[in-house]
C-alpha cells in the first residue's frame, strides 16, 4: 500500500446556533469522520446537500468560516495539520479544486488568479504549460471570469491545482452542470493527478461518477459516514452494510427503465434516516 | 468591427446628451423650489434688514423706495422668471445685502470654501476607506468592534456640535488655532498669506472631515466583511495567498467601485456639513453665505449658491458614473465583445 497521504481521525465541525433568549448550543455539522487518503488513490466523498461534505473539504485546508469550530485530528503527510501548517502548504502541496466561477474573482485576470502573487518569467512559463496541457490558450490567462465557457472555468479551477507539485488534492464538486462527456473528461483529469502521485479527496453527490473514478467510496448521511468500501463492492448492494447505502446503489440511473421509470423503488429510506440522525 | 465602434461612439453621444438635459431639468427644479421656498417664508426682508425701529422713522416714499429693492412689489412668479432669463443669459444677479454682483460674490466665497470643502473630502476620503477596510477585514475584531463603535458615535453626533467641541478645545482652551473666520482679525487683506489662510481653514476642515467618515467607513467596512467571506477569496485562501495579498489584491480591487460611488456620492453631505461648521467658525465660505442669504431673504445670491451647489453634486454623481465605466471591466469590455 502506498503511503497515508491524509488521516482525518474523529472528526466533528460545529457551528454555534442561538435559540430563544441567551440559550446557544452547538450544531454539528460534521460528526465523528474518520477517514484516510493514500498516495495515488481517489477517494470519493459521497453525500446528498447538507451532509456536511464541503464542510469536511474546508476543514482539511483550515478555512473554516470564523464561527465554526473543528475537533479531532487531522494527519498530512506523517504530520498533525495544525491551522498554521495548513495555511503554509495551502497552494504547494495541499489544493483544493472549487465547484464554480463564484470561487475566481470576477474583476482578476484568470492568469493572475491562478499564478496567485506577481508573476516572475518562470512562474508565467509554468502557467502557459499547465493551461496549455488543459487545452486552454495561453490568452485565456488575459481574460476576466466572466468572459469565459463553464467548461474552460472548470479547467482553469482544476489547474490552479497544478501549479505546485500536489501531494493532495481536494476537489469540491467538480463536475455539475457539465454534460456526461464533459464531466468524465474532468474526472480523467483527477485520474492524471492520482497517477502522477496525489492522494484525491472527491467530494461529490454523483454516486455513479464517484464510483467510475475512485478507488473508495465513503458514503455521509449528516454529517456522519454511514458507509465506507472499495468502489468495485458497490456493483452488487448485498455487499453493502447499510440500508440508505443500498438505496441510494439502487437509485443510480443504469438501475432504471428507459423511460426513467425506477425498478427498484427505494422504499421509505428517507422517512427512517430522518428519524435515525434526526435531519 | 468598425461599424460596432461607431455605434458605441453614437450612443456615448446619446448618454452625454441625455446627462446633459437631465442636469439642466435638475437645476431648473431646484431652483424653482428654492425660490418657492423663500417666497413663502415668514422673513420680511425689510424688518429683517432694516429693523422695525428704522423702519418706524422712515416716510412711506422711503419705503417704498427700500420696498422696491428688496422686490417686494412684484409677484413672485414674475420675479422668478425675470431672474431665470437673466441668469440664462449669463446674468446671476446683484446680491441685494453684499450690493455687488452675485458672481463676483460666489466666486470670493467659492475661493474661501474650496480648499475646506476639496480637504474635508479628501480626507474623510482616505480615512473612512482605510478604517473600513481594517474593520472589514475581520469581522468581530478588535479593530472592527472599535471602528464601529467610534464610526456609530460620530454619525450620531451633529456636526455643529463637533465643531464646537473642536472650537472649544483646540482654539478656545488650547489657544492652537484661531477661534474663527478665514484671515487674522484686524490685517489688511493684502497683508494675508497662504499659511493664515490655512491656518484659519484647519479646524473648520477637521470638523467637517470627522463628520464625513463615519459613512464612508461603515459603508466599506460592509462591502469588505462580504468580500473577506466571499467563495473567491477562500478560494484565494486555498491557493495560498496570504491576508496581506488578499487584501491588496482581492479587497482592495473589489471595493474598488462601491468606494468611488460613496466617495462621489458624500460631496453633497460635505457642502451640507459645511453650512453648519462655517457657521460655528464665522468662516466666511459658501455655505455661512447660504446661511445669510437665506435669512437676509438676499434671494439673488441664495439661487446662485444653490445653483453652484446643485451642478457640484451632480458632476459628482456624474463623474462616479464615468468612473464605473473605466474601472469595471464587466462594463468595459462587455461592450466591446
Amino acid at each position: 500500500m502506498e503511503k497515508e497521504i491524509l488521516g482525518i481521525e474523529h472528526l466533528s465541525v460545529s457551528f454555534i446556533q442561538y435559540g430563544k433568549g441567551l440559550t446557544k448550543r452547538w450544531l454539528y455539522a460534521v460528526e465523528d469522520l474518520s477517514l484516510l487518503v493514500h498516495a495515488g488513490e481517489i477517494v470519493a466523498v459521497v453525500g446528498s446537500s447538507g451532509s456536511g461534505k464541503s464542510l469536511l473539504a474546508h476543514a482539511v485546508m483550515g478555512l473554516l468560516p470564523y464561527n465554526g469550530r473543528m475537533e479531532g485530528k487531522i494527519w498530512f503527510d506523517g504530520e498533525p495539520l495544525t491551522q498554521k501548517r495548513a495555511a503554509k502548504l495551502r497552494g504547494r502541496e495541499l489544493f483544493l479544486v472549487p465547484q464554480n466561477v463564484s470561487y475566481l474573482d470576477p474583476l482578476m485576470r484568470v492568469g493572475e488568479q491562478v499564478m496567485g502573487k506577481r508573476p516572475s518569467p518562470s512562474l508565467r512559463d509554468t502557467c502557459r504549460k499547465v493551461f496549455a496541457g488543459y487545452g486552454l490558450d495561453a490568452q485565456v490567462g488575459e481574460k476576466y471570469p466572466f468572459q469565459l465557457s463553464g467548461g474552460m472555468i472548470r479547467r482553469i479551477l482544476i489547474s490552479t491545482a497544478v501549479m505546485g507539485t500536489p501531494k493532495l488534492v481536494i476537489a469540491d464538486e467538480p463536475t455539475p452542470g457539465l454534460h456526461p462527456e464533459a464531466a468524465r473528461r474532468v474526472m480523467g483529469h483527477f485520474k492524471e493527478l492520482a497517477a502522477a502521485g496525489a492522494g484525491v479527496l472527491l467530494i461529490t453527490h454523483d454516486l455513479e461518477l464517484a464510483l467510475m473514478t475512485a478507488d473508495r467510496v465513503a458514503v455521509l448521511y449528516g454529517g456522519r459516514m454511514i458507509e465506507e468500501a472499495p468502489a468495485s463492492v458497490f456493483t452488487d448492494e448485498t455487499n453493502l452494510t447499510h440500508a440508505y447505502t443500498r438505496a441510494l446503489c439502487r437509485s443510480m440511473p443504469k438501475n432504471w427503465d428507459a423511460d426513467g421509470e425506477r425498478l427498484c423503488d427505494t422504499g421509505d429510506i428517507l422517512l427512517y434516516m430522518r428519524k435515525e440522525y434526526g435531519r | 468591427m468598425e461599424k460596432f465602434k461607431q455605434n458605441r461612439i453614437c450612443r456615448g453621444g446619446v448618454w452625454v446628451g441625455r446627462q446633459v438635459l437631465r442636469a439642466a431639468a435638475l437645476i431648473v427644479l431646484v431652483s424653482m423650489l428654492a425660490f418657492f421656498l423663500v417666497s413663502v417664508s415668514p422673513i420680511d426682508p425689510l424688518q429683517t434688514n432694516v429693523g422695525q425701529a428704522a423702519l418706524g422713522s422712515m416716510s412711506r416714499e422711503q419705503i417704498e423706495r427700500l420696498e422696491a429693492y428688496w422686490g417686494m412689489d412684484i409677484p413672485p412668479v414674475e420675479r422668478y422668471l425675470s431672474w431665470g432669463f437673466d441668469f440664462l443669459s449669463g446674468d446671476m444677479g446683484i446680491s441685494l445685502l453684499y450690493r455687488r454682483p452675485v458672481a463676483e460674490a460666489l466666486a470670493e466665497r467659492l475661493g474661501n470654501s474650496i480648499w475646506l470643502l476639496l480637504f474635508a473630502w479628501v480626507f474623510s476620503g482616505i480615512l473612512g476607506l482605510s478604517l473600513g477596510i481594517l474593520a472589514g477585514r475581520k469581522r468581530g475584531g478588535f479593530i472592527d468592534r472599535l471602528v464601529t463603535g467610534l464610526s456609530l458615535l460620530i454619525a450620531s453626533t451633529p456636526s455643529f456640535w463637533v465643531a464646537m467641541v473642536l472650537l472649544l478645545t483646540f482654539a478656545v482652551q488650547l489657544k492652537w488655532f484661531p477661534i474663527g473666520f478665514g484671515v487674522p482679525i484686524g490685517m489688511a487683506s493684502q497683508a494675508v498669506s497662504l499659511p493664515d489662510r490655512l491656518y484659519h481653514a484647519a479646524l473648520p476642515a477637521a470638523a467637517l472631515s470627522i463628520t464625513g467618515i463615519s459613512s464612508i467607513a461603515l459603508h466599506t467596512r460592509e462591502k469588505m466583511i462580504e468580500v473577506m467571506e466571499s467563495e473567491y477569496v477562500l478560494f484565494a485562501r486555498a491557493r495560498g495567498e496570504s491576508e496581506t495579498q488578499i487584501i491588496l489584491r482581492h479587497g482592495l480591487r473589489n471595493i474598488l467601485l462601491p468606494a468611488v460611488t460613496l466617495q462621489f456620492a458624500s460631496v453633497s453631505e460635505i457642502i451640507g456639513g459645511s453650512v453648519l461648521v462655517e457657521q460655528v467658525f464665522s468662516y466666511p465660505g459658501l455655505g455661512q453665505a447660504a446661511v445669510t442669504a437665506g435669512l437676509g431673504g438676499d434671494v439673488p445670491l441664495l439661487l446662485g449658491i444653490t445653483v453652484l451647489t446643485a451642478a457640484v453634486v451632480f458632476s459628482g454623481n456624474l463623474a462616479a458614473n464615468l468612473l464605473y465605466h473605466v474601472i469595471d471591466p464587466r462594463i468595459r469590455r462587455g461592450a466591446s465583445g
